[in-house]
């Protein structure tokens, strides 16, 4: 889709990326030691850091990733709402202030406090290192589909941009001005997005989303055997037609330009609906809605069929409260926008089709994970699997973890965490909202699910755009800079000063930091460019599916289990890892990324933790059961390593 | 090679009580969510129907999955604090 870039845009883009530098290199001076660099010197108050969590944890997949996941399949985005706030409950219950006990700047030292394992420095800098990156992917691909409609750049710039001022911060400043940027953009996150939900129920449910909304033609058709041979508009001339397994599709001519149309039967009555077409052609060209992208002949889509409200069918409600507006979405009928993609005369055609949804399948989980009659062993079994990781993979999170680290005591610690839940929860709650507003107000670009709730917000103004779209770039900023401490730690920290006993001093170990701040970052630059297509709530869920089997078996399982031993804690990162990455690989997913057929992966789920998380926990109770000595257990068990 | 907190930290007499109370709430919550799932798995047809105010069994128990964790966290903070200012003012004693 081409979007129009607005001055007002690009001001306001402009006025957020300098404040939060500003605020980074005002913060970034404080920072000239490794307490200040890593772990904000850990005096940051419980209610900044809470709030601060809120703005690590809400990242671009959960503003842009799950909003537009609801935008396109209803309920089933909502499940990554539910699952990532429940993981709050496993890190408030049972991580929390033990970890504040345990720790110093990072995951491993307090993995490693009991120990002084290089076993277990090595294997959890590893593992930092491997989630970061695996979280860094999708905030990138969230950056890149930002900047295209606010700024017009295409989605690569928009990678290297955020790499860069990213790169430019965490390398200047640390904990403390992430911190900062991350309480302030936490905060407006979560106003701004409470905004937009006022405006979506202030604004009420229409059959018409606005004045310039798209009027779908659709005609009757005359069939015989199974083959279209006429239709009622004659100014359209016939050009070919693509039989799919399930269903049909027709090329029209008019006036030059191409369309497709999708045949559907209605009461026995054939008809062609206009759909929305992405053609490649033989010879390099790209078409949107058979005309170059500059015709801007792709719109926004997102409407309702028909609008049942108290029971009768209107054509517009007016302002709802919140249960009436979900109680009205449940009796309606929604159009939503699959895709079909095929090979037709040498054009690679993506054909986007308006299929009539009963509001009733988009507020329960079915649409994306198949749970009913029409779904399978393993389409149950990936729900299962996806539900399991965001349970577990908070707590196991390392740019969450040295969260901990920042303030001052175990309560503020617990107290922190409550603030966090609190924020995130109302957060998750109106992105129901968002994400349905989108999927009825013409909110939806069908090339991109991430780009549903920034353009939601511009149905309703190019300044309430403009903010949501400049807060959620300030989002990105601060949850890459958030992870690049993480990972730069795991590397400066745990790999060259634990691990490798290099005896640095105080300003070494920030300058490693930094050094490590800005290899990170490049590579992440690369991945998020390889991985554009992808949903980025998606993506961040298979980061937690590696949190959660790796890291999280070694914290719970030292916490709890006095048998735990050092060897057991790093073959538990390491299986977990390597079980998690490897069933990633050779998942649907990555098959479609590889170009092949999703359905000839070996794995044939694509959410790795049912498997992966029992695996971590496993091996690290065979091997401690293997290396346990029950006298003096410390000095047995730092000999074994 | 000192290995401890980033900050040093006042000696919590309270962490067995306040740890077995973090268990027995992690425990309730873990109960309600995989009842959720199991609906979602075994049941996908109930999640569907309606329950209270014209609600479905999805969104009132997707909802109340959010709201139960900000309240049971409301509850393990207040009994935590209790716990604290008992145990460690009767140390102080």
């Amino acid at each position: 889709m081409i979007y129009e870039v607005s001055t007002i845009a690009i001001v306001i883009f402009i006025i957020f990326v300098a404040a939060v530098l500003g605020l980074s290199f005002y913060f970034g001076r404080k920072a000239k030691s490794a307490s200040g660099y890593y772990a904000a010197g850990g005096n940051i108050h419980w209610a900044v850091n809470g709030i601060a969590f809120a703005g690590d944890y809400l990242s671009a997949a959960s503003f842009l990733g799950i909003c537009g996941m609801i935008a396109f399949y209803g309920y089933d985005g909502f499940l990554y709402s539910i699952g990532y706030l429940a993981g709050w409950v496993v890190a408030l219950f049972l991580v929390a202030e033990p970890l504040k006990r345990l720790g110093k700047y990072t995951f491993a030292d307090a993995l490693d406090a009991k120990f002084n394992s290089p076993g277990i420095k090595l294997t959890a800098a590893i593992s930092t290192l491997v989630v970061s990156l695996f979280y860094l992917i999708p905030q990138m691909v969230g950056a890149g589909a930002l900047v295209t409609p606010l700024l017009g750049f295409p989605h690569w710039v928009g990678v290297v941009l955020v790499g860069s001022i990213v790169i430019l911060i965490v390398a200047t400043a640390g904990m403390a001005s992430t911190t900062y940027v991350q309480f302030i953009k936490g905060g407006l996150l979560i106003i701004f997005s409470f905004i937009v939900v006022i405006f979506v129920l202030n604004k009420g449910l229409t059959v018409k989303p606005g004045a310039d909304y798209h009027e779908f033609k659709s005609m009757p058709a005359v069939v015989e055997n199974g083959k279209i041979i006429g239709f009622a508009d004659s100014t359209y001339k016939m050009v070919s037609q693509h039989d799919e397994k399930d269903m049909s599709f027709v090329k029209l001519e008019k006036e030059g330009i191409f369309s497709w149309w999708k045949v559907s039967t209605i009461e026995n009555i054939t008809i062609l609906e206009e759909a929305l077409s992405v053609v490649s052609t033989k010879d390099g060209k790209k078409l949107y809605n058979g005309a170059p992208k500059e015709d801007r002949k792709f719109f926004q889509v997102g409407h309702i069929k028909k609008l049942i409200y108290k029971g009768k069918e209107v054509t517009e409600t007016g302002p709802v409260g919140p249960l009436a507006y979900i109680k009205t979405l449940e009796e309606s009928q929604i159009v939503r926008f699959p895709s079909k993609s095929f090979v037709d005369a040498d054009d690679k055609v993506t054909v986007y089709y308006q299929t009539v949804t009963s509001g009733k399948n988009i507020m329960k989980p079915g649409l994306y994970y198949k749970l009913d009659t029409e779904g399978s062993f393993w389409s149950r079994l990936d729900f299962l699997s996806l539900m399991l990781a965001l349970f577990l993979g908070t707590s196991a999170l390392p740019h969450i973890l040295i969260r901990y680290y920042t303030v001052s005591s175990q309560k503020a610690a617990r107290k922190s965490t409550i603030v966090a839940i609190a924020a995130i929860g109302f957060f998750y709650m109106l992105t129901l909202y968002m994400g349905t507003g989108a999927m009825v107000n013409g909110g939806l670009d069908v090339e991109s699910s991430n780009m549903s709730a920034p353009l939601l917000a511009k149905t309703f103004g190019i300044v309430i755009f403009s903010i949501i779209s400049a807060i959620a770039f300030a989002t990105i900023l601060g949850t890459v800079s958030g992870l690049i401490v993480a990972a730069s730690g795991a590397v400066a920290h745990d790999l060259m000063d634990k691990y490798m006993n290099k005896q640095m001093s105080e300003k070494a170990k920030v300058k490693a930091g930094r050094i490590s701040a800005v290899a990170v970052g490049l590579i992440a630059i690369l991945l998020g460019i390889i991985f554009q297509k992808q949903n980025v709530n998606f993506l961040v869920g298979l980061a937690f599916a590696i949190a959660a089997s790796a890291n999280l078996p070694a914290i719970i399982m030292l916490l709890f289990w006095k048998r735990t031993t050092a060897k057991g804690i790093s073959w538990a990162i390491v299986v977990g890892m390597v079980g998690a990455l490897g069933l990633i690989l050779l998942s649907p997913t990555m098959y479609e990324i590889y170009g092949l057929p999703a359905d000839t992966a070996p794995i044939p789920i694509r959410n790795p933790g049912i498997v992966s998380i029992p695996m971590g926990f496993l091996t690290l109770v065979v091997v401690s059961l293997f290396t346990y000595k029950k006298k003096n257990m410390k000095a047995e068990v730092v000999s074994n390593d | 090679m000192h290995h401890g907190p980033a900050v040093e930290l006042e000696e919590d007499k309270a962490i067995a009580k306040k740890t077995r109370l973090g268990v027995i709430l992690f425990f309730a919550y873990l109960i309600v969510y995989a009842g959720f799932v199991a609906i979602g798995m075994i049941f996908p047809h109930a999640m569907g129907m309606e329950v209270i105010g014209g609600q479905n069994i999805a969104v009132i128990y997707g909802m109340g999955l959010i709201v139960l964790a900000v309240v049971m966290g409301l509850i393990y903070n207040a009994l935590c604090t209790k716990y604290e200012n008992q145990m460690n003012k009767e140390e102080q004693k």
